[in-house]
């Protein structure tokens, strides 16, 4: 559990980190909380040639309002943006999603823009940016550009990031409605989960958010007025939901039904 | 004049602990000269070795050494085992491998990092073998056989009988039967395994500092592998540990291979075990088969059993196995009154890693079988549980009472303790709880267990495993020797030594609590040093912490010793007060007369008495203050002619009760309550005591939930990470209400047993009790997790929406969860067949379609090696892989055999292609199977079958770009049903 040889670099500026990337492509690995990358260098499923560190650029720290969306910088840690003031009023599904994410101490490592760059089919936060259709920026020598959510992740662990390019921060739409819900099955506290299932209930529809089944999150719109035993097994079956050794298929679809109307339930329960 | 034993004495251990003082295998300083090594071990549950190529790793700048079977086999013999049977086990494989993650080859270099970069050059090719895991299937004829030499897996059997089992059954209103499974887990100590080994060349000695906890008896077994006498073979063990729960035990192999590795390079060599390996092969607890059956009267009586044990001790029998099989043998009837039982022993090995201690140390297996069939007693003769349970305990005026096989326990009144441990309103609350979540329609059970907690093992108990001839002539074995020597200096400050090793569960306090009563001081007053080193320190072949026996043992000798040292000290006060030996009393750090309280003297003046006047002491008494006692208990015989053997010394009751409930939507079994009543005679410190059994019960819940070994059908390893391996935290465990009674044990001096392990033992069955209870199943096996409440549940899924889909849903063809990857699906490419056919036979294009293929040679007609870096997302990993093109119809179909092997480990599988023109190009129906073993599939399974998939999907994606460059792949492998979704979901807009 050693990692294989590589070079560090602490980079100060944007423009440091995009011409490093640049100047090394795939070779390269981008650090931030290191909470996935850090295992993975030491069980040897990676072998990066150089780390580049940008927790220290200016302004990645940095959890801001601009145009109605909250941009979270790669910096910020997990914890951090839990601890947000505006957390529960303008992301209140955050608010319930993060709890969820990994344990209290991998959060205080753990970026909320490195959980996006990883692409985890279980993963919490890429399941929530799915659902506010939020954004990711990316930077590289060339200049910023900025992907809608939809076309960021492709499958487990695969985006459209370009070798060349690094995640900057992320985007979430502020929330017009206080009406969500997000619950999840997991082994153990802190687990990866083997369902998770969020809902957002905004007038007559319900934005509905399936993790942990297929390689990406899903995201799917229903009105309230749904036949959702129909809707639902439909969506299982669709998803179809991954084998391992702690859920079948059969049993993750299964989860899917019997999780995901309690979670509409909460969503439209709720009123502050 | 007891004053502090008996007490919640603070642990003397903590302050270092607490403030980060402890001193670990790992922090304590090596020579300037070490160097480190690593484990490269098998990615195969059974494969010949057929070549090792180290000349690269060699070649590093840094590399020292790298070791393979061959060179160990010339140093050192295979290692003794209680069995004899040819099942030879080096410190690295020989000739073949026979589990995942056995260790293959050691290399030693100047630091880690360089020890694993030298091990990705190693080179080991294998030949592979069929293998076999499961233990009934390891038994038939047919099984391939991993020791030749041996010509069976079924290596030892034997039969049983004790009373008139044969007329129990004859004379029984009815037969109960049952067959139960219990499962492969570990308890995972915090700190993996240390070694540090070096070498005297100039008198070919060895010394090892690990992070050992005995028995003992495995000190021999060490020395002789390298060829020495046990002198030669130092063993020091450091100060602290980080926790051990048995599994400290199977260091020993390693501290071979260090010690070979020392002499080897001339260095002294540190290893330190990663968390991959300790989950992939440290050790595990046996897994156990049990047919039992018992002969029972129409209310419930026993009236005789029958037991068919099959225990899986995977792919050797390490001393000193098959121990779970035998050190619970006098028990085999539990806390029940059975006099006749007949019990059928079977070892067998099948590829998985070797089993050894683990906390409870065949307890569980025992009890999962005795208090599954005692439920289901109930259940068939429509009997309330507890009433059975009663009604065959043994009586209280029968103490001490022996059992059928031969154990003779010491004391106890168990009916009490269930009258106790059901009173107060606790079992009418379950009751009522259950009557409440039933007619809500929820799942909800009581479970009982009833177990006997057998502490400190006769030595003599494997020995059972021979036939009363062959132990004749072997000579007989008993007895469990405790030693402890306790010192006093000459200014009266007293110091101890002990044959038990730390493991953090407050031996020195107990011990200065012991010895500071005899000597009348305070605890604080006792320096308690239990490092221990084998060329220094008292021992004998029992001593080690294992099995209980603290309290039944050292903690006896440590009485002992101190009144040894006391007597010694009253006969020198006596003289100079001039009073008698009698009339002295040790008190308050004053040795006096007790008549006369005046006439005293400190506690150091009489210990100085000792070291500086020979002369003035009694006639006879030889100078200065150390004494070390040998406690070795009459009642541990050896076994009888007729096989009766009285396995441990001391025997504790625990008698458990639990609600619990079932998650209707994650399956998970929720504890609601749960009862511990525990009897462990005499408790020496209650507040240690109630650490023990909480540790034990969180144990026991990990058992029970959470916690197995999972290998799939080949024997690849899928439970090599802790994102797979559950070990509950905190959250996890429920609260339990512990209650207490004494029944001192007569057999001890202390009246004291062992208490260490009975939640081990009785959580399990108690949960699976309860299980059982709430969803009305027969067969429980454990953990009970999600995915097993599922299955056991069996409702039947709703059906697709269109019955079109049915046949496209994805099989679930291993519930116990299997990794063998299976898959279906097609895809469209953008050209016409021949085309295709044309890219996939031709080798240029094929190196292009092979995902990450740097390099194809060809080795045959449509047969390859390739080179390949294969991934998903950032993932990568080198492997090298044939494939080959078999049974070939022209543009029709044909299949891709291959393999591929590498650092992270291998896969080997084949897909059907089958081609077929479409409106746009070719459609390609493709099926595959695949499985995969070794690190990948160890530390990766949650993403296995994804993964799959997903290069799958790469080798399409570049099929489809090679055929036509122009092109994207332009269908996905979407299925019909899926398409016909997308219309139904008119009302639903969205994304994935």
């Amino acid at each position: 559990m050693k990692p294989h040889p590589f070079d560090y670099v602490r980079a100060d500026t944007l423009e440091e980190a995009a011409h490093i990337l640049a100047e090394h492509g795939d070779a390269a690995r981008v650090l931030a909380g290191g909470q996935s990358l850090l295992a993975m260098l030491n069980l040897r499923l990676l072998e990066p040639t150089i780390l580049i560190n940008i927790t220290r650029i200016a302004g990645l720290g940095d959890i801001r309002e601009i145009d109605g969306k909250v941009e979270v910088g790669a910096a910020v840690t997990q914890n951090r943006l839990l601890a947000w003031p505006g957390l529960k009023k303008k992301l209140p599904l955050l608010a319930c999603a993060l709890p969820n994410v990994g344990h209290f101490q991998t959060r205080n490592k753990g970026t909320v823009c490195g959980s996006i760059a990883h692409a985890d089919p279980s993963s919490e936060i890429p399941l929530s940016l799915a659902m506010l259709g939020g954004e990711v920026v990316l930077r590289s020598h060339a200049g910023t550009r900025v992907v809608p959510v939809g076309e960021f992740q492709l499958g487990m662990l695969t985006t459209t990031r370009r070798p060349d390019e690094f995640i900057t921060a992320v985007r979430f739409p502020v929330q017009a409605t206080p009406r969500v819900a997000f619950r999840e099955v997991g082994r153990r506290q802190g687990d990866f989960a083997i369902v998770a299932v969020g809902a957002v209930a905004e007038g007559n529809k319900i934005t509905l958010g399936v993790g942990g089944m297929a390689g990406r999150p899903a995201v799917r719109e229903y009105f309230v007025d749904s036949d959702f035993a129909d809707v639902l097994n439909a969506l299982a079956w669709e998803l179809g939901g991954y084998e391992d050794i702690h859920a079948s298929s059969a049993m993750r679809r299964d989860m899917l039904r019997r999780m995901a109307p309690i979670v509409i339930e909460e969503a439209l329960r709720c009123t502050a | 004049m007891s004053a502090v034993l008996g007490t919640s004495t603070l642990r003397k251990e903590d302050p270092a602990l607490l403030s980060g003082r402890g001193r670990y295998a790992d922090d304590l300083p090596v020579p300037v000269n070490a160097l480190q090594a690593h484990v490269i071990r098998s990615p195969h549950a059974h494969a010949d070795i057929v070549r090792i190529d180290t000349a690269k790793a060699l070649a590093l700048p840094g590399v020292w050494a790298v070791i393979t079977g061959e060179d160990v086999k010339k140093l050192s013999d295979p290692f003794l085992i209680a069995l004899k049977a040819p099942v030879n086990q080096w410190s690295l494989a020989v000739g073949r491998v026979r589990y995942v993650g056995e260790a293959v080859v050691l290399v030693v270099a100047e630091n880690r990092y360089l020890a694993e970069d030298a091990a990705d050059l190693v080179h080991i090719v294998y030949r592979e073998l069929p293998s076999v895991l499961d233990p009934r299937k390891a038994r038939e004829a047919s099984a391939p056989v991993l020791h030749e030499d041996a010509k069976t897996n079924e290596v030892s059997v034997r039969e049983f009988h004790y009373g008139d089992t044969k007329g129990a059954f004859a004379r029984a209103d009815r037969h109960v039967k049952l067959t139960t499974e219990y499962p492969r887990l570990s308890y995972t100590p915090m700190e993996c395994y240390v070694v540090i080994a070096q070498y005297d060349p100039t008198d070919g000695s060895y010394d090892v500092l690990a992070n050992f906890q005995g028995p003992f008896s495995t000190h021999p077994v060490m020395a002789r592998a390298v060829r020495v006498p046990g002198t030669k073979f130092r063993v020091r063990i450091p100060p602290d540990s980080g926790g051990s729960f048995g599994i400290k035990l199977s260091v020993f192999p390693y501290m071979v291979l260090m010690a070979i590795a020392a002499r080897i390079t001339g260095r002294p060599v540190k290893w330190v075990e990663d968390r991959v390996e300790h989950l992939v092969a440290a050790s595990s607890g046996p897994n156990r088969i049990t047919e039992i059956e018992a002969a029972v009267t129409k209310d419930g009586r026993i009236l005789g059993l029958k037991l068919d044990q099959l225990e899986d001790y995977g792919a050797f029998l390490r001393a000193p196995m098959p121990g779970p099989l035998y050190r619970m043998h006098g028990s085999v009837t539990g806390a029940y009154d059975i006099a006749n039982v007949d019990v059928t022993n079977r070892v067998v090995l099948t590829n998985k890693m070797p089993a050894s201690l683990i906390r409870g140390f065949g307890g569980p297996q025992l009890y999962h079988a005795i208090e599954r069939l005692v439920h289901r007693i109930a259940v068939e003769l429509s009997l309330d549980p507890l009433d059975v349970v009663k009604r065959n305990l043994i009586p209280a005026a029968k103490f001490p009472y022996k059992t059928a096989a031969g154990s003779l326990y010491d004391s106890g009144d168990y009916l009490k303790a269930v009258e106790i441990a059901t009173s107060d309103g606790r079992l009418d609350a379950l009751k009522k709880r259950r009557e409440a979540a039933r007619a809500a329609g929820r799942y909800y059970g009581i479970g009982f267990a009833a177990i006997v907690e057998p502490g400190m093992s006769n030595m003599g108990y494997l020995s059972t495993l021979l036939t009363p001839d062959s132990r004749e002539k072997a000579g007989p074995k008993n007895g469990a020797v405790s030693m402890v020597t306790v010192n006093v200096d000459p200014l009266g400050a007293v110091s101890v030594t002990a044959d038990a090793t730390v493991q953090g569960q407050g031996h020195e306090t107990v011990i200065s609590q012991i010895v500071a009563d005899q000597l009348g001081l305070k605890p604080d007053d006792i320096n308690v040093v239990l490092e221990m080193d084998t060329g220094k320190d008292q021992w004998s072949i029992a001593a080690g912490t294992y099995s209980c026996r603290f309290t039944p043992g050292t903690a006896v000798a440590a009485h002992m010793a101190a009144g040894q040292i006391r007597d010694k000290l009253a006969a020198i006060t006596a003289k100079q007060l001039n009073t008698l030996p009698d009339d002295i009393e040790l008190k308050n750090g004053k040795i006096g007369s007790r008549r006369n309280p005046d006439n005293a003297i400190p506690f150091g003046r009489a210990a100085g008495t000792a070291h500086w006047s020979p002369v003035m002491l009694p006639e006879g008494m030889a100078p200065s203050l150390r004494e070390t006692a040998v406690w070795s208990p009459p009642e541990l015989e050896p076994p009888s002619h007729d096989d009766r053997i009285n396995t441990s010394l001391t025997y504790g009751f625990v008698f458990d009760m639990c609600g619990i409930e079932i998650d209707p939507v994650s399956y998970q079994v929720r504890v609601d309550r749960y009862v511990s009543l525990h009897d462990a005679g005499k408790i020496l410190n209650p507040m240690l005591a109630k650490g023990q059994m909480l540790g034990s019960f969180a144990q026991g819940i990990a058992a029970a939930l959470y916690e197995e070994f999972v290998y799939d059908d080949t024997g690849a390893f899928l439970s090599g990470t802790f994102a797979d391996y559950l070990v509950p935290t905190a959250s996890e465990i429920p609260r339990v209400e512990l209650l207490h009674m004494e029944s001192p044990s007569p057999f001890t001096p202390l009246g004291a047993k062992g208490l260490a392990e009975g939640n081990c033992m009785s959580v399990p069955a108690c949960i699976a009790n309860a299980v059982a209870d709430a969803l009305g199943v027969k067969d429980v096996s454990t953990p009970v997790t999600p995915r097993r409440i599922h299955a056991m549940l069996a409702q039947p899924e709703p059906p697709p929406p269109t019955t079109a889909a049915s046949a496209e849903a994805k099989a679930s063809p291993n519930p116990e969860g299997g990794r063998n990857l299976q898959g279906r699906g097609y895809f469209e490419l953008p050209a016409a067949p021949s085309a295709v056919w044309r890219s996939l036979l031709d080798p240029q294009s094929l190196k292009s379609v092979i995902p990450g293929c740097h390099e194809l040679q060809r080795l045959d007609d449509n047969e390859y090696r390739a080179l390949v870096s294969l991934g998903v997302g950032p993932v990568r990993g080198k492997f090298e892989a044939t494939v080959a093109l078999r049974d070939l119809v022209t543009e029709k179909s044909g299949r891709i055999a291959g393999a591929l092997t590498g650092p992270l480990g291998g896969a080997s599988g084949s897909g059907n292609l089958r081609l077929e023109e479409s409106g746009t190009g070719t459609r390609i129906d493709y099926d595959y199977a695949v499985t995969a073993t070794g690190k990948v599939v160890s530390i990766g399974g949650r993403l296995l079958d994804a993964a799959t998939a997903v290069i799958i999907r790469q080798f399409f994606e570049r099929l489809a770009r090679q055929v036509n460059p122009q092109a994207s792949l332009s269908a996905s492998p979407a299925t019909r049903w899926q398409r016909l979704m997308k219309f139904l979901r008119s009302r639903v807009r969205g994304s994935a």
